[in-house]
């Protein structure tokens, strides 16, 4: 059955609660997952007070600043703090977003951040994202055609066809869509996820693209597809403003079209 | 331990090239359901305070038989179909999961028959 009640060992317990900064006056409390697989210990909440006139605006500046200054175990991964590598998604304040773009102003009261929901956890805020990397890779994201190349110069695509583009090719993988969806909480094994359908989808819509028949061919599957009932967590939590939910939608009427 | 490649993994066992008729069904009893329930709605409200006679002289009508017995397979067919995606969806045992599927199938099909049944008796006068 679907897992409503945590495993004992992954009940999370009270944790360690930092000094609150001298001289503060605008404290923040950071309240921190906090795990590591190896020590056979409880997942825990850390809690970090923050004093936010010595803070940079962004979540991402206040973790930096906890690894820096307070505690160096804390394990997270960022990269490019700009919100176009989305290695730094998480769920904060109850919300799946990219702790470089998400102004620590936007969030009242104590500010809670775990990792991506429903994924194995490697330590602390990192999940295991292998088994949504394959996903994407058994999806063929790259172009694929039967006619040759132009000796002289790319392949051409208009610019209306290039619009169809426009909400798709800025998804940047970051999962907090898949992670934030129910139906990949409990079928994800099988359930491709949002993020992995809109890449889907941005492939089958590309004009240049010609294997449109077989890609619909292997998602046209009860799992793969099918399990989106249109929930809409994804396009609720995208970082980027994304509709995965639509680009699902879009996949489904065409699975209808081509019966008719 | 496994070895198992992770592509293997997400790909599992491919593609069942099936799930677009499911979707598509659904859907249309949905939208069938609409006025068909409406239609029932209605007609049980006007009938309540009617006597036994009454009611299955209504019945007899063809269409009116024909309405009530569209509306209960249209009905069943959509219940068939929705719980099976409920299964589908928090079932993770695959034994459980068939025995499920099949048994949830097999006990709306006799629900089904016999109240199409009996809206053809009531049509036909027993």
């Amino acid at each position: 059955m679907a897992e409503f009640k945590l495993p004992a060992n992954s009940i999370i317990k009270e944790g360690k609660t930092w000094p609150t900064p001298t001289g503060a006056s605008r404290v923040k409390n950071f309240k921190i997952y906090r795990y590591d697989p190896d020590s056979g210990q409880n997942p825990r909440w850390d809690t970090f007070p923050i004093d936010l006139d010595d803070c940079a605006p962004m979540v991402l500046d206040a973790l930096l600043k906890i690894k820096n200054e307070i505690d160096p175990t804390l394990t997270f991964r960022r990269s490019c703090r700009e919100g176009i590598c989305g290695s730094c998604a998480m769920n904060i304040g109850g919300t799946n977003t990219l702790a470089c773009i998400k102004a620590i102003e936007d969030i009242p009261g104590d500010i809670t951040i775990s990792p991506l929901p429903h994924m194995e956890v490697v330590k602390d805020l990192v999940p295991d994202l292998t088994h949504f990397y394959a996903q994407y890779a058994s999806i063929k994201p790259w172009m694929q055609t039967s006619t040759p190349a132009p000796q002289d110069r790319e392949r051409l695509q208009s610019p209306e066809d290039r619009k169809k583009l426009d909400g798709l090719y800025e998804c940047i993988l970051c999962a907090s869509c898949s992670t934030s969806c129910p139906s990949y909480w409990w079928n994800g094994d099988r359930y491709l996820g949002p993020s992995v359908l809109l890449q889907a989808y941005r492939w089958v819509i590309d004009s240049r693209d010609e294997a449109t028949g077989e890609r619909l061919d292997n998602l046209e599957d009860p799992f793969k597809l099918y399990r989106c009932h249109t929930i809409m967590n994804c396009t609720n939590t995208c970082p980027k403003g994304l509709n995965p939910a639509k680009a699902i939608g879009e996949l489904k009427k065409m699975m209808v079209e081509r019966l008719y | 331990m496994s070895l198992v490649t992770p592509l293997k993994k997400a790909r599992g066992l491919g593609s069942a090239k099936a799930g677009t008729h499911h979707f598509w069904v659904q859907r249309v009893t949905a939208v069938a359901l609409v006025p068909l329930t409406l239609w029932v709605a209605f007609t049980v409200a006007a009938l309540s305070d009617q006597d036994y006679a009454t009611v299955l002289t209504y019945f007899s009508s063809p269409f009116s038989a024909a309405m009530f017995s569209l509306f209960i397979f249209a009905a069943f067919y959509h219940a068939a179909l929705g719980l099976q995606v409920v299964i589908e969806d928090y079932v993770h045992n695959e034994g459980v999961k068939i025995g499920a599927l099949i048994g949830i199938k097999l006990f709306l099909a006799l629900t089904g028959a016999t109240s199409i049944i009996a809206v053809l008796l009531a049509a036909f006068g027993n």
